[in-house]
C-alpha cells in the first residue's frame, strides 16, 4: 500500500515530466485541466505513466472521471486494493 | 528469379485549396493555438471537385512519369483508400483506364490509415510470387467528404490528397528495396475510430486512439527494424502515418533513431489517412532530404486499429 501523500508526490513527478507542471502546484484539490493546464492528450500520457509507476490499470472509460489529482489518487488507492 | 521488389519512383498530388486554422475557426468553435498544440496542424488541403480517383490518377501519373516505365509495363494497380464514395468501378480500374494501363490486376484496399503500407506489402508479395512484374501502389483520400464540420474534435484533423509509388521486381543478387512487413490489428478496440453507416462521418475517441498509438506502436516499429536486419542508426528517415505531431514525436522518441529525419508533413497537409505516408515520402524525396538507396522506416496505423510497417530503400 502506498500512502495518499506518496501517490500525490508520484503524480507530481509524472506531471512535471509529461506536461511541465511545477511539482509545487500539485495538490489533491487541483483540477488537471483547469488548474494544472493538462490537456486531454497529456492526460492520457499521465495515466499511462501512472499505470506503470503504481502497477494499476486505468481504462480509457475511467480517464474522463479523473477531474482532480485527488480523484486520481483515490482511484489508484482503490485499484491497488 | 525474382528476389524481391523495390520502389522505383514516387509521385503525389494535393488539391490547390488551402484551409487554414483561421478558416476553420470561422465555421467551428476552435482556434489556431488549440489545433497547433493538440495535433500540430497549421493548414490542410481540401478537394473541391476532385474525387479520390482523380487525385490517385494525378499522383500515379507523376510516379509513372518519373519511373522510366510506360503504362504498357504496368500489370497491377492497388489503391488504398477508406473515403471513396465511388465503389464500383473501383479506384484502381479508374486510374488504370485514365493512364492507359491495359488489363492490370486492379484492386482497392481499405485498412484506413495504414492502407499504403498494407498495399506495398501485398504488391511486394505478389511480385515475389511471380503474379506481377511492375505495379503502381497509391494512397488516395478525400476525407473532407466524410468530415463533420460541426464536430470540433474531428473537423480540424483531416485533409485530402494522394501519393503513389511505382514498384518493380529486383533480380537475384540485387538487394530488395522493400523489407518484410510487420502488420496486424487490434480489432477488439476497433470501435474507437469509425466511418460507419449510410452517409457516414468520421467519429473518433481521440484519447483512446492516442493511447493505443503512443503505447502499442513503438515496439511494433522496432520489430520492423529487427525483422529487416536494419540497425536504428542506419535508418535515415521515419515516415509514420501523419495523424498527430504528438503521436509522431512520441513514437520517434521511443524508437530513438539518431540519424533519421522525422516526417512532419501533417503540419501543412493535415491527416490524409492512407495518403499520408506516400505523400510525406514523395515530398521528402522531391526535396532531396533522403539519399537514394537509404533505408526509410514506413509505419501506418489507424482505423480498425490496423497497423503495418516496413523498411523501404529510398528510390
Amino acid at each position: 500500500m502506498t500512502s495518499r501523500e506518496d501517490i500525490t508526490g508520484g503524480l507530481a513527478e509524472i506531471l512535471e515530466e509529461v506536461a511541465g507542471v511545477n511539482p509545487d502546484d500539485v495538490a489533491e484539490e487541483k483540477s488537471f485541466t483547469e488548474d494544472l493546464d493538462v490537456d486531454s492528450l497529456s492526460m492520457v500520457e499521465v495515466v499511462v505513466a501512472a499505470e506503470e509507476k503504481f502497477g494499476v490499470k486505468i481504462p480509457d472509460d475511467e480517464v474522463q472521471n479523473l477531474k482532480t489529482v485527488g480523484d486520481a489518487v483515490s482511484y489508484i488507492v482503490k485499484a491497488q486494493g | 528469379m525474382i528476389a524481391g521488389s523495390k520502389i522505383l519512383s514516387l509521385g503525389h498530388y494535393q488539391p490547390a485549396r488551402v484551409l487554414t486554422n483561421e478558416d476553420l475557426a470561422r465555421v467551428v468553435d476552435t482556434n489556431d493555438e488549440w489545433i497547433r498544440s493538440r495535433v500540430g496542424i497549421a493548414e490542410r488541403r481540401v478537394a473541391d471537385t476532385e474525387t479520390v480517383a482523380d487525385m490517385a490518377t494525378a499522383a500515379a501519373g507523376k510516379a509513372l512519369a518519373a519511373s522510366g516505365l510506360t503504362a504498357a509495363d504496368i500489370d497491377m494497380v492497388a489503391v488504398a483508400t477508406c473515403s471513396s464514395v465511388d465503389r464500383c468501378p473501383n479506384n484502381a480500374t479508374r486510374v488504370a483506364a485514365r493512364l492507359g494501363i491495359n488489363a492490370p490486376a486492379a484492386f482497392d484496399i481499405n485498412t484506413a490509415c495504414s492502407g499504403f503500407s498494407y498495399a506495398i506489402a501485398q504488391v511486394d508479395h505478389a511480385i515475389r510470387a511471380g503474379a506481377t512484374r511492375n505495379a503502381i501502389v497509391i494512397g488516395s483520400e478525400k476525407l473532407t467528404d466524410v468530415t463533420d464540420w460541426s464536430d470540433r474534435s474531428t473537423a480540424v484533423l483531416f485533409g485530402d490528397g494522394a501519393g503513389a509509388a511505382v514498384v518493380t521486381g529486383v533480380a537475384e543478387g540485387e538487394e530488395p528495396g522493400i523489407g518484410p512487413v510487420v502488420w496486424g490489428s487490434a480489432p477488439e478496440r476497433g470501435d474507437v475510430l469509425k466511418i460507419e453507416g449510410w452517409r457516414p462521418y468520421i467519429r473518433q475517441d481521440g484519447q483512446a486512439v492516442f493511447r493505443w498509438a503512443t503505447t502499442a506502436l513503438a515496439p511494433l516499429a522496432l520489430e520492423v527494424c529487427e525483422r529487416s536486419g536494419v540497425a536504428r542508426e542506419e535508418i535515415r528517415a521515419f515516415v509514420a502515418h501523419q495523424a498527430n505531431v504528438r503521436i509522431i514525436d512520441g513514437i520517434a522518441k521511443r524508437l530513438n533513431l539518431p540519424n533519421a529525419i522525422i516526417a512532419r508533413d501533417i503540419v501543412n497537409s493535415g491527416n490524409t489517412s492512407a495518403a499520408s505516408v506516400p505523400l510525406a515520402l514523395s515530398k521528402m524525396v522531391e526535396r532531396r532530404e533522403v539519399p537514394s538507396g537509404a533505408p526509410v522506416l514506413l509505419f501506418g496505423f489507424g482505423g480498425g486499429l490496423t497497423y503495418a510497417g516496413q523498411i523501404v530503400r529510398c528510390p
